[in-house]
């Protein structure tokens, strides 16, 4: 039997070899970040109801878990509602256009040291890249509903993306200073050897400036003007219902789940274990089933990215919505100088040869 | 130096730190929700939800047509029209009560002087046709002959406070 398959597997052309792995790794990767997607609507409404002491969703199948499914149940079979006077085309492709790039950033991140869809050497460009796209998508949306609350979200969030994009570019200027390599499974790898070897630690200012710039960035809680359901009822997405709807919110969780990957990746080392540097650690990291424990592995990133979304609700049942000018001063007036200095202070630190940058030549 | 201390509080976060601290707290506590079609709160005797028109236990009507509970009500929900029976005593030939009109302030029960109509502990009832709001003398009776036990013993609970 099995000499059959690999006969038939050797028999294709090697396009066909190299398409076939290469779409069920994206098959793979595309259908485990939404999965991801759907049960972090679970757990969010899980960790807010128990910060608010209720219980959260708990009636669909066992502790409510299958809740997600029947949120997507219903969002498919309701009726697309397509405004008379809005741009038809555009007012339907927009959620695609927010979907499609935080689906797509995923081909960078390594899930592990062999694990990535494309090993490409400037994937923390092409994850910048990608993750500026998204604001099409909501410019779009806003501005082909042809309503002014969508229109009025629309420029809100788009203005805050922008401004908080530049923090966050300068935030991973420093991690690629540090890390030497645009190469996300290089940042990596810059990072192993234990806790200590994190950039959390040398680099903690352009942390919390690029964890916070991610909340804004995706329009979270307490960055959430966009919304502002007192203001303008919903923001860009006030006339989107059904399968549109559904996009958009798949859309907004992706990129939250992206963001948490990402600063997993830059800051926490990924994969990689901290335990890492402790010597007799090392020797049960060969042990099958909890092996990944000391000699890190894909349930470490996976651990990292589940408290880092923690984080985003948590941060969202703690903090009060910032007013809009508060948000504009934030970004330009106090993150953008934080990270241009660390950048300096790292430049100068590595110039004189202190501090952890050896890899780094000047 | 309050300047210093203030700008090394807003650059640890130490005020949004103290803020998350409060909510990770509440988040190991127990929580408060009661799963409601589960598990119901108490209830007093003197509950006032759906009403009822109660018999005396030989099976006669206890109302007597008086009209005092049409002219306490606040909402102007009860309609009273009253005639001769056969043995010669005055009885409600309609007893309507507008469940949409009435706001449930038990002035009814009050003002009876035969404790015929009295509101009962069952909240838990719906309309799904227009009209069945209007409680009529025969649904009234029937939900007093159906909970009787029940009414009769909210009814001796609170006798002694009265």
């Amino acid at each position: 039997m099995i000499e059959i398959v690999t006969g038939l597997w050797d028999a294709l052309p090697p396009l066909v070899q190299y398409l076939t792995v290469v779409l069920s790794k994206i098959l793979l990767v595309s259908i485990a970040v939404i999965l991801t997607v759907a049960f972090s609507t679970y757990f969010e409404r899980k960790v807010i109801g128990s910060m608010q002491a209720r219980v959260g969703p708990n009636r669909v199948g066992p502790l409510g878990l299958l809740q997600p499914f029947a949120d997507v149940i219903k969002l498919l079979i309701k009726e697309v509602v397509v405004p008379t006077k809005s741009n038809k085309f555009l007012f339907v492709i927009a959620p695609l256009l927010t979907l499609v790039p935080a689906l797509a950033a995923w081909a960078v991140i390594p899930m592990n040291d062999w694990f990535v869809i494309a090993d490409i050497n400037a994937g923390l460009l092409y994850v910048l890249a990608l993750t500026s796209l998204g604001v099409y998508g909501v410019i779009l949306a806003g501005w082909a509903t042809n309503s002014k609350y969508a229109f009025l979200g629309a420029m809100r969030s788009a203005a805050q993306i922008v401004a908080y994009e530049i923090a966050m570019g300068f935030a991973l200027v420093g991690v690629l200073m540090a890390g030497g390599s645009l190469n996300l499974g290089d940042i990596v790898a810059a990072q192993s050897g234990g806790f200590s070897n994190w950039f959390l630690i040398p680099l903690l200012p352009l942390f919390l400036v690029y964890w916070i710039s991610g909340v804004a960035e995706t329009n979270r809680a307490p960055f959430d003007v966009a919304e502002g359901e007192s203001e303008i009822v919903a923001g860009f997405h006030v006339e989107y219902s059904g399968v549109a709807f559904a996009l958009f919110f798949l859309a907004e969780y992706a990129n939250m789940v992206l963001i948490s990957g990402l600063t997993a990746i830059f800051f926490l080392g990924g994969w990689a274990s901290p335990f890492e540097g402790i010597g007799f650690l090392q020797q049960w990291g060969d042990i099958p089933l909890i092996g990944w424990i000391f000699s890190g592995g894909f349930p470490w990133l996976f651990l990292k990215i589940a408290f880092f979304m923690y984080t985003f609700f948590w941060m969202r049942a703690t903090f009060p919505r910032y007013r809009y000018d508060q948000i504009m001063r934030l970004g330009w007036k106090v993150f953008i100088p934080i990270t241009i200095i660390w950048i300096a202070v790292e430049g100068v630190m590595a110039w004189m040869h202190i501090g952890p940058w050896s890899g780094l030549t000047i | 130096m309050n300047r210093l201390i203030s700008y090394i509080k807003t650059f640890s976060l130490w005020e949004l730190l103290k803020g998350l601290s409060v909510t990770q707290r509440n988040f190991f506590r127990k929580s408060v929700t009661l799963e409601y079609p589960d598990e119901k709160t108490p209830q007093s005797p003197r509950f006032r939800g759906l009403h009822a028109l109660r018999r005396y236990p030989n099976g006669e009507e206890r109302c007597i047509a008086c009209k005092l509970c049409e002219a306490v009500c606040p909402a102007l929900a009860i309609t009273i029209e009253s005639n001769v029976s056969e043995d010669g005593t005055r009885r409600t030939s309609r007893y309507d009560i507008d469940l949409f009109k009435c706001i449930y302030c038990g002035f009814c029960e009050e003002a009876c002087p035969v404790d015929a109509i009295v509101e009962t502990r069952i909240h838990e009832y719906h309309m799904e046709a227009p009209g069945e709001n209007i409680m009529t003398k025969d649904k009234l009776l029937a939900v007093g002959d159906k909970y009787d036990a029940m009414i009769a013993a909210d009814k001796a609970a609170d006798a002694k406070y009265r």
